[in-house]
């Protein structure tokens, strides 16, 4: 039974060959043993579940389980972003991404761990301690939505839903070798998900295969009155069925294939390009010359829109408040400091100065303009192809600690993924192969909205590929 | 600018601040080399219209929810140390 796929176990429930509750009660089983390991097991759960939900509503997703990232806003849940600053925090309303699952029928199994306010990329930044890699435990999972996408990889969850500001969701993806999608900007409300930079946030799946993600998204998608940046997806979400890529025109864009990428992950990249042409795909070069600043820039606006954001964290109306302040500007200062982490200070450091009178211009005002060039860029390429593809991560998954001391060498991690994220347009990450024995995720971007063909695409090249990723599951 | 932010650093923290902050603001200095004079700038990708709605009255949360989650309260409102003690 948890060999399933999602929408396998949905259809053993409707079909009646299988119960929703004993399905729920061998993930709570996994996902609450690993939640009482802590740091001796995976960690990839903030809070499990006590028990299933109610009976059989014979809604779509059939009561199938659902990990939720912690810094979705879940009613009388405890939902904290991975932040000492929310410790206790228990939202009086949930999310609407996450309303609308489980109106369609899925059941919450649980919060899963994150860097903290979604700020990382190795899930090394979380109050709840370091998320662990289940290829290797000696390594990281990838971030921020490292305990959504351990889990899914480890067989903790059948799904998880995620966040992805830079690549928050399809690097760790690519490190933990499942399937992870960022949609187009405003197809998923952000309403009650804890914002970090909100021009670039977008709510998305993370899955064992294509087939899964489309269902997933297929029940998230949609206008909200409550997010006025919002829009009403153009179609339905359909499942993919495509096994060829005949006539489809692949650009791979030389500024993100080349230097940086190590040559094991570059490989089974070449490899799938090669699957690819088989399949009926032509593969052609494409050039997106501003993405070399993309990263630049995306350090400029998300910290700036964070600065702003996290100014709502002051120890009054919700969460962590330092003791023994002297005044008002005391207690403020001593809860940001004792409340927030290292990185999400470093951030908010980095965005204030952006934004700062007198270097607004230098800084913010620019990088909002390479990001103009970035979309630009992608705009023109898809005049000749029909999806970008590059490696999701120019690395696979580094030893813990390895790049917690180095800033920078950890948000070049972000490298291949940030680009879309400024251009607002959809990219899925799938497995595409192993180096070293750790899996290798291959990026696939298309213009706004065209999720349908991205993942049909990707499920004809997923098909080819026949990525086994029963080893994390043990 | 920890002042700005509103973050009590200590001194120990403030080197090592420095010195991260600066390797990446040279990082983010690359940018300065494009032209970027007859660029408009972006603030939000994707074009939304008609998002404005009526403004019409709605229920809001009732108050002791909200105050449940506070640190401190006070008869019907939050509690906050003095401005000036």
């Amino acid at each position: 039974m948890l060999e399933l796929s999602a929408r396998g176990a949905a259809a053993a429930i409707a079909a009646g060959s299988l119960s929703r509750g004993e399905l729920f009660d061998a993930y709570r089983a996994r996902a609450a043993a690993d939640r009482a390991a802590a740091g001796d097991g995976l960690n990839c759960f903030t809070w499990v579940a006590e028990r299933a939900p109610g009976e059989d509503s014979g809604a779509p997703l059939q009561g199938v389980p659902l990990a939720v990232k912690d810094l979705f806003c879940t009613a009388g849940v405890p939902s904290q972003s991975g932040s000492r600053i929310l410790e206790g925090y228990e939202p009086p309303y949930t999310a609407t991404v996450v309303s609308r699952l489980t109106g369609a029928g899925a059941s919450l199994l649980g919060k899963t761990n994150q860097d903290e306010f979604a700020m990382g990329s190795s899930n090394e930044n979380s109050a709840f301690g370091v998320v662990r890699n289940p290829w290797d435990r000696e390594r990281v999972p990838g971030g921020s939505s490292g305990g959504s996408a351990a889990a899914v990889a480890a067989g903790l969850t059948p799904w998880a839903l995620g966040t992805d500001t830079g690549g928050s969701i399809r690097q760790p993806a690519a490190l933990c070798g499942i399937v992870g999608l960022k949609p187009t900007y405003g197809s998923v409300s952000r309403y009650g998900m804890i914002a970090f930079a909100s021009s670039l946030d977008q709510a998305g799946p993370l899955t064992r295969d294509v087939g899964d993600a489309a269902l997933l998204l297929r029940h998230m998608v949609g206008r909200d009155a409550c997010d006025a940046t919002s829009l009403e997806f153009p179609q339905q979400i359909e499942l993919p069925t495509a096994e060829r890529l005949d006539g489809m025109r692949l650009g791979v864009p030389e500024e993100l294939t080349g230097e940086g990428i190590e040559p094991g992950v570059l490989q089974a990249f070449r490899h799938t390009l090669e699957q690819a042409q088989e399949l009926g795909a032509e593969v052609q070069s494409a050039h997106l010359p501003h993405a070399p600043h993309a990263l630049s820039a995306y350090y400029v606006i998300a910290p700036a829109e964070a600065s702003s954001n996290l100014a709502r964290f002051d120890g009054v109306r919700y969460g962590f408040r330092a003791e023994g302040a002297s005044d008002l500007l005391d207690m403020y200062t001593r809860t940001r400091h004792d409340g927030f982490g290292a990185e999400v200070k470093r951030r908010i450091m980095l965005g204030t100065y952006a934004l700062s009178s007198g270097y607004y211009d230098a800084y913010y005002g620019r990088a909002q303009r390479v990001r103009t060039k970035i979309s630009e860029d992608f705009r023109t390429a898809f005049q000749s192809v029909d999806f970008i593809v590059t490696p999701t991560s120019p690395t696979v998954a580094f030893r813990l600690g390895e790049r917690t001391g180095e800033p920078l060498s950890m948000y070049l991690s972000d490298y291949c993924t940030v680009p879309m994220s400024l251009a607002g347009i959809p990219a899925i990450s799938i497995p595409c192969g192993l180096s070293e024995g750790l899996p290798v995720g291959f990026q696939i971007a298309g213009p706004a909205f065209s999720e349908n063909r991205l993942l049909a695409a990707a499920h004809a090249l997923e098909q080819a590929i026949g990525f086994d990723g029963g080893a994390a599951r043990g | 600018m920890a002042r700005l932010a509103r973050l009590a650093l200590g001194e120990d923290e403030l080197e090592p601040m420095a010195r991260e902050l600066s390797a990446v603001l040279d990082h983010i200095a690359k940018i300065s080399e494009l032209d970027l004079a007859d660029v408009a700038p972006t603030s939000h990708v994707v074009e939304v219209t008609g998002a404005l709605r009526p403004d019409e009255p709605r229920p809001c949360l009732p108050r002791e929810v909200v105050l449940a989650q506070a640190p401190e309260v006070s008869g019907e409102g939050f509690l906050v140390p003095s401005p000036q003690a």
